[in-house]
């Protein structure tokens, strides 16, 4: 208030120009921004092919239950009577009684389908993504099962919290439009 | 002889793996009947449109928040807005992507040519900047989710000595370095890591992290807003921009009648006193304090930045491929025995260790850079701290300090100008410190 006029009105002069290029400089940014291809923006996902099943999946992500599910490649399905993903590894005895199932939630359901093929299935609502039924597939298995982040139960965290402690950094950024990596055959 | 037992367990576990490998896959069946598998469902993530629904809200709530502070001067009206912004960006969008968060998002896309900058993260950097520039720190006062929660917790707020809030304040500098530094080299999100009200809004979290969001929610009972004075990154650019606002808080609607009474009414420390009347030798010799300060300056930088150079290999060890690179490079020369999970999952991959050496010298290459910058970055934050300290711009009235203030519209109350305002009986409760 004790300021000269003069000193008042230049420093008023450089805020104004200041004001207005930050304003022009915004509209540009955003508007740029929303013309561009895939403003949509990128959602996290797992690459199964580099997923090494540690477990940490279950525990580490901020929803809970986990985002991240056990998915199934039917195509690859070898479609076992003693699948490796539903039963423990135990190769002597009765090995397909409850107490022998892998899956800590008794989320993956077998049904028959013809001799001696049967069918799993993910009940979703009840995995936790322990991937403890993707090791006994990876091993022993086709390897058709395996995890993926579930975009209806993921919020989509800036950074997510599994790709922070995944060993085999895992977790990547993948594009909205593209949010799975699926296996397939070959 | 740990030595030994390793290869031993190699040896043994080596029948294993390739009984493992020779395994013949199954070849899918053939189903006599028409068998028709299920279908895989990818439900998709949430719709593109619904972030343009929180651009146009985060827009709407900048506007009313300016609106209600600076045209309505309004406290109670602005409190609603601030529960709104708490519920809608904190719980409801459980804090994320917030603008804090965005400045890394925005360094990664300058950095990392294969991110794409989605236009709802550059809105959220970008407009609460341009309201700033406008209207001052009005995203602070009711739009920020982490400003929110510690706004409503603030109800017993007490002075902070000078000297702590000047140390303290140059945390936020330093933080906004280094996750800049950190988001550049693509080796971690900080400020997400270490968000602290985020578990809260998720209702889940961290042990240490929700931990860490209690005791900032408790000590905020009696310093007002801890995140946001002494820690948010976010904040410094807000400080820097909310100077040039053609319109702000200023604490009395007319003239000042001197009367003092504001002098405590801010709970975040942002109204200053009027400065004494200065003899001219005490001018003379702040001025040659001055001079001395800005040649010192340069020499600050370069010498902090050295420092960072020489830390460089330490904070590049954050960085999981760097790690990671050391560990296989010490096994592979039978330095440590047996592996880490990270080194197994990195074998598993059947990538050569070179290509792993290779990945692991430029991100140190990017760190030896960013070390230096982010060095002499504290180095010139420390200078410029003390220049602006020995810089006293006068002031004949109390002013709320346009950097600073968090628009939140408290001290208006203790104005009496302010009341004179008001229709008799309309006025609401004085909210400042006790
Ligand atoms: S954390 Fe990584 S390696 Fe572990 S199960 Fe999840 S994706 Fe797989
Ligand atoms: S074993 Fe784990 S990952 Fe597999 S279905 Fe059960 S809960 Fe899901
Ligand atoms: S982005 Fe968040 S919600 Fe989604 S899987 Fe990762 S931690 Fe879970
Ligand atoms: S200072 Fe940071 S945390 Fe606080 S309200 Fe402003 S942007 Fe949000
Ligand atoms: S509006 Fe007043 S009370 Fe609120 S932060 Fe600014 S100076 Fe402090």
């Amino acid at each position: 208030m004790a300021e000269p006029s003069g000193k008042k009105s230049r420093r008023e002069f450089i805020a104004e120009g200041i004001r207005t290029g930050g304003l022009v400089a915004v509209s540009g940014a955003l508007g740029s921004l929303a013309t561009r291809a895939h403003s949509g923006g990128t959602v996290w996902q797992i690459d199964p092919h580099k997923c090494v099943q540690c477990e940490k999946c279950a525990t580490e992500c901020v929803v809970s239950p986990s985002a991240v599910k056990c998915v199934h490649a039917y195509a690859m399905c070898g479609y076992c009577r003693l699948c490796f993903g539903v039963f423990k590894d135990k190769r002597t005895g009765n090995t397909t009684t409850a107490e022998n199932h892998r899956c800590p939630t008794d989320a993956i359901k077998r049904t028959f389908v013809e001799d001696p093929y049967y069918e799993m299935y993910i009940d979703e609502p009840l995995c936790i993504g322990c991937a403890l039924c993707v090791q006994g597939c990876e091993r022993f298995g086709n390897g058709s099962l395996f995890l993926q982040i579930r975009h209806d139960r993921c919020v989509n965290c800036n950074q997510c919290a599994i790709a922070n402690v995944c060993p085999a950094q895992a977790i990547v950024r993948v594009p909205a439009s593209q949010p799975y990596l699926l296996k397939t055959v070959g | 002889m740990r030595r030994a037992l390793f290869q031993l367990t190699v040896l043994l576990s080596a029948p294993v793996t390739a009984w493992a490998q020779e395994q013949e896959k199954q070849p899918p069946p053939e189903f006599s009947a028409g068998y028709q598998p299920p279908t895989i469902t990818i439900p998709g993530p949430r719709a593109e449109l619904f972030s343009y629904l929180d651009i146009a809200i985060l827009f709407g709530v900048l506007c009313l928040a300016s609106y209600l502070v600076l045209k309505k001067r309004s406290r109670s009206d602005l409190r609603v807005l601030v529960v709104f912004s708490l519920l809608y960006f904190g719980f409801y969008r459980y804090g994320c992507v917030c603008a804090v968060g965005s400045i890394q998002n925005v360094t990664f896309a300058i950095s990392n040519h294969n991110y794409a900058l989605p236009l709802v993260v550059g809105a959220f950097f970008l407009l609460p900047l341009l309201f700033a520039l406008f209207f001052g720190r009005v995203f602070c006062a009711a739009a920020c989710p982490l400003g929110a929660i510690q706004d409503v917790v603030a109800q017993r707020p007490r002075r902070v000595p000078l000297w702590l809030e000047h140390s303290l304040g140059l945390i936020p500098y330093l933080y906004l370095g280094a996750a800049i530094l950190f988001a550049a080299t693509g080796s971690a999100f900080l400020i997400c890591e270490y968000d602290p009200f985020i578990s809260l809004f998720r209702l889940g979290g961290k042990v240490e992290i929700v931990t860490f969001g209690a005791v900032l929610l408790l000590l905020g009972i009696v310093v007002g807003r801890p995140y946001c004075r002494f820690l948010c990154p976010y904040g410094v650019l807000l400080r820097w921009l909310a100077p040039f606002a053609r319109w702000r808080v200023t604490i009395t609607p007319a003239e000042c009648v001197q009367c003092h009474l504001c002098a405590d009414a801010c709970p975040f420390g942002a109204i200053n006193p009027p400065t004494p009347a200065e003899s001219r030798s005490r001018r003379s010799e702040e001025r040659k304090r001055l001079a001395v300060l800005i040649l010192l300056l340069p020499l600050l930088a370069l010498g902090t930045g050295w420092l960072g150079y020489r830390s460089s290999p330490l904070l590049a060890r954050m960085n999981p491929t760097v790690s990671l690179a050391e560990r296989v490079w010490l096994e592979e020369r039978g330095r440590v025995s047996g592996t880490t999970e990270t080194s197994a999952a990195f074998r598993n991959l059947g990538q050569p260790n070179e290509w792993l050496y290779q990945q692991a010298a430029g991100i140190r290459k990017q760190f030896d850079t960013g070390a230096w910058l982010l060095g002499a970055w504290v180095g010139l934050v420390i200078g410029w701290k003390l220049i602006a300290l020995s810089l006293r711009r006068q002031r004949t009235d109390y002013e709320a300090d346009p950097a600073a203030c968090l628009a939140c519209a408290r001290c208006y109350q203790s104005c009496p100008v302010e009341h004179l305002r008001l229709p008799p009986l309309a006025g609401e409760f004085y909210e400042g410190p006790a």
